[in-house]
């Protein structure tokens, strides 16, 4: 036991006070200027174009950033209200303007359906067709550094006593009906997190034969979380996120 | 390393001749190059090299004859085979969907074991705590496990397939997400498969860089299986005290290219840019970090209940591991070393000491865990030589020129796993046909033979003692 003490407390106070690591985080590329002069193909996963970087797609490869330091950049930071989305358009940066609407609207429901469980949330992860790498991430939370138990924020084995569905992974088509039943089993109200780039959109795979090419075209998603993989960090804010622990997000400069 | 044309017809008799002469198999894959027909590509690991077997399949051709009764470590590759393109090896014992989900019917299984009070236990897909999914049927009289069966097919996600027409900038970050834990692994076999191709050679600084992150990524998996055991057994400060260390791997990681997980570091002809911190300040964390785990390893191997549950649980024979060749700690453990860092050297390796390891032979989840401990130290110093002479070398550039357009190679890199091996055709500058085989797909199988008189509860020991990712295996 004293083994486990010697090092103090390493506990992140997040989201009580800030903390370095989360704020220092490289995530998604964004936009410094008008990107309609650039090649689509620049991008491997195709979320350049004359819209602006689509966060849900971007893999952080860093190519549009190398490449065209004028035109993108890294945004900064794992936590706060822009780093997940309350609808998928929301990760499209800069916004279009007709989301707001949107966005108000997926607050309200969300609101209406968490005000419940602020102080005691049950978690299910499935992993539908994930690289591995997310689970990594997710079980970091139950490590001693994010300890999120401290947050009154627990994992479940059973569907049926979580409250939140965290899903990973590009939709891979053998985990569709798992990830349906699953969802099926939890009782109402429910969130879904889609944790991962590949989740939200599917990533370097898109839709085809073996993948659906993002979740939501089998559970209906929530809360949008690009990275590959997000950040221990950025999976606890979109958990906060979703039970109405933190501000709601969508709408920010990233 | 060579590529042979071989017959079909006598593809197996060629391929048995090669492992009888000490080669080991390395894995059998079939694919199609630019439309054209069917090749079957074998390879076979001596030292120095994989080489490599190509025999196209005649037009029209609804099979070819199985390798699997003479070679039993075919028997997922083949399986694999007849599920991408339809063709039935002959003579093969099981052909059931194993990464293509079919129909139920496809996969309904017999039995294996008759018996009074004899029940199946299907465990997953979705599985208890944070877990990748799988499906064990796990067949019990109530505590010991006569048999398992496994169904990886669930989160096949069509990589093999996927990479087809990529270039290969683009291909690499498809490498590194193959088998996420271990990206380095993956990118750094794609980029020797590319630069064999090109026959170009990274600068020596990037060769450093490449060591460095590929034993960063062994650390931080060796620690993930610490914190699986150690949670198995209910120790909860050493499964706090392994993830804190995990994390601490990782976050160096970050602070040194930025993605935790190493992305973006391995692109052909050297690596995306230098280390983000001086090499005196690796040297200082990696250090910190050794006395760390270090520590707190001899803690737990001085735990004798903890030692308890994993002495003589999930035992492979040495005569097994040596017939599969299998790979990584789980071979090493049974007495079979197959270490692509000293047998087929590459990047930095070369011109750096990586001091052989004890044998062993027990072949237990305990061997296991002592293998993967030794790596743990041997990565420690390889980080500490590979740093130093990063420091010397600091007008290197980065990476060099690498852009082949056509050929054929395989690449190779020793991952946490064990050997990761892909083989790549590029025609007109875009990969026409890329295999990615990880270390889990070629040792998973063996789960099935490791149960012999361990009950229920050692499960979650066997599964993480052998470390390894779902993702690999279905790909």
């Amino acid at each position: 036991m004293l083994r486990g003490l010697r090092d103090g407390v390493v506990t992140t106070r997040w989201p009580g006070r800030a903390d370095p690591y989360a704020d220092g985080w490289r995530g998604p590329a964004r936009e410094l200027g008008p990107a309609n002069s650039v090649d689509p193909a620049l991008c491997p996963t195709g979320a350049i174009s004359a819209q602006g970087v689509d966060q849900g797609r971007c893999i952080l490869c860093g190519r549009c950033v190398a490449e065209r330091p004028d035109l993108f950049a890294w945004s900064q930071g794992a936590t706060g209200p822009a780093a997940a989305g309350l609808s998928r358009e929301a990760l499209v940066v800069p916004e279009p303007p007709e989301t707001d609407e949107a966005v108000e609207a997926a607050r309200a429901r969300l609101r209406e359906r968490t005000t419940a469980l602020r102080r005691s949330v049950h978690v299910r992860h499935v992993d539908a067709g994930s690289d591995g790498s997310e689970e990594w991430e997710i079980q970091a939370l139950l490590g001693p550094v994010y300890d999120i138990h401290r947050l009154g924020v627990f994992f479940t084995a059973s569907p049926r006593h979580a409250d939140v569905l965290l899903v990973t992974g590009a939709g891979a088509r053998g985990m569709s009906g798992p990830l349906r039943t699953t969802y099926d089993g939890m009782p109402d109200p429910k969130v879904v997190i889609a944790v991962g780039t590949d989740a939200v959109s599917g990533g370097l795979l898109s839709e085809s034969e073996v993948v659906t090419g993002g979740v939501a075209v089998t559970v209906p998603v929530d809360v949008w979380l690009p990275g590959s993989p997000p950040s221990p960090f950025g999976i606890l804010n979109a958990l906060l996120i979703a039970v109405g622990q933190l501000a709601y997000g969508g709408k920010g400069t990233r | 390393m060579t590529v042979t044309q071989a017959d079909v017809g006598t593809l197996r008799e060629e391929l048995l001749a090669m492992v009888g002469a000490g080669g080991r198999f390395a894995g059998l894959f079939g694919g199609r190059s630019e439309g054209g027909p069917l090749v079957l590509s074998a390879h076979v690991a001596t030292v120095g090299s994989i080489d490599t077997l190509q025999a196209p399949l005649p037009p029209g051709a609804a099979g070819f004859p199985a390798l699997t009764p003479r070679l039993g470590a075919a028997f997922w590759y083949e399986r694999v085979i007849h599920d991408r393109f339809g063709v039935v090896p002959d003579g093969h014992p099981r052909l059931a969907p194993l990464i293509r989900p079919g129909t139920p019917e496809d996969y309904a299984l017999p039995r294996h074991v008759a018996g009074y009070g004899v029940f199946t236990i299907p465990h997953g897909p979705v599985r208890s705590g944070v877990m990748e999914s799988i499906e064990y049927l796990v067949e019990t009289p109530g505590e010991a496990i006569p048999h398992l069966n496994m169904r990886v097919f669930y989160k096949h996600r069509g990589i093999a397939d996927r990479f087809a027409g990529t270039t290969p900038a683009d291909a690499v970050l498809l490498a590194e997400r193959a088998e996420g834990i271990a990206s380095v692994a993956h990118a750094l076999a794609f980029c020797h498969a590319i630069e064999t191709i090109a026959g170009c050679q990274p600068p020596p600084a990037a060769g450093l860089v490449r060591v460095l992150h590929a034993e960063l990524e062994r650390i931080a998996n060796h620690l993930d299986v610490a914190v699986r055991l150690a949670d198995a057994a209910g120790l909860a400060v050493a499964t706090a005290r392994f993830a804190l260390h995990k994390e601490r791997v990782q976050r160096l990681v970050s602070a040194l290219c930025g993605s935790r997980f190493g992305r973006g570091v391995v692109v052909p002809g050297g690596v995306g840019a230098l280390p983000l911190l001086p090499p005196a300040q690796i040297l200082a964390e990696a250090g910190k970090l050794r006395k760390a785990v270090t520590a707190d390893a001899g803690a737990l191997m001085g735990t004798s209940s903890f030692l308890d549950r994993l002495r003589g649980t999930g035992p492979l024979t040495p005569a097994r591991a040596r017939q599969h060749g299998a790979l990584g700690p789980i071979g090493k453990a049974s007495g079979f070393a197959d270490d692509a860092r000293l047998a087929r050297p590459y990047d930095g390796y070369p011109s750096l000491t990586l001091p052989p390891a004890p044998a062993h032979t027990a072949g237990d989840a305990l061997a296991r865990l002592r293998v993967r401990w030794e790596e743990v130290d041997q990565a420690f110093g390889l980080i500490r030589q590979a740093a130093d002479d990063l420091a010397e070398r600091a007008g290197d550039p980065a990476r060099l020129p690498c852009e082949p357009v056509r050929g054929r190679a395989a690449g190779w890199a020793e991952a946490p796993q064990g050997e990761v091996l892909y083989y790549v055709e590029l025609a007109g500058g875009r990969i026409a046909r890329c295999q990615p085989r990880s270390a889990s797909f070629h040792n998973l199988v063996l789960m099935h033979e490791v149960f012999t008189g361990d009950i229920l509860t050692d499960f979650p020991f066997i599964e993480a003692s052998f470390g390894l990712s779902v993702a690999g295996v279905a790909l």
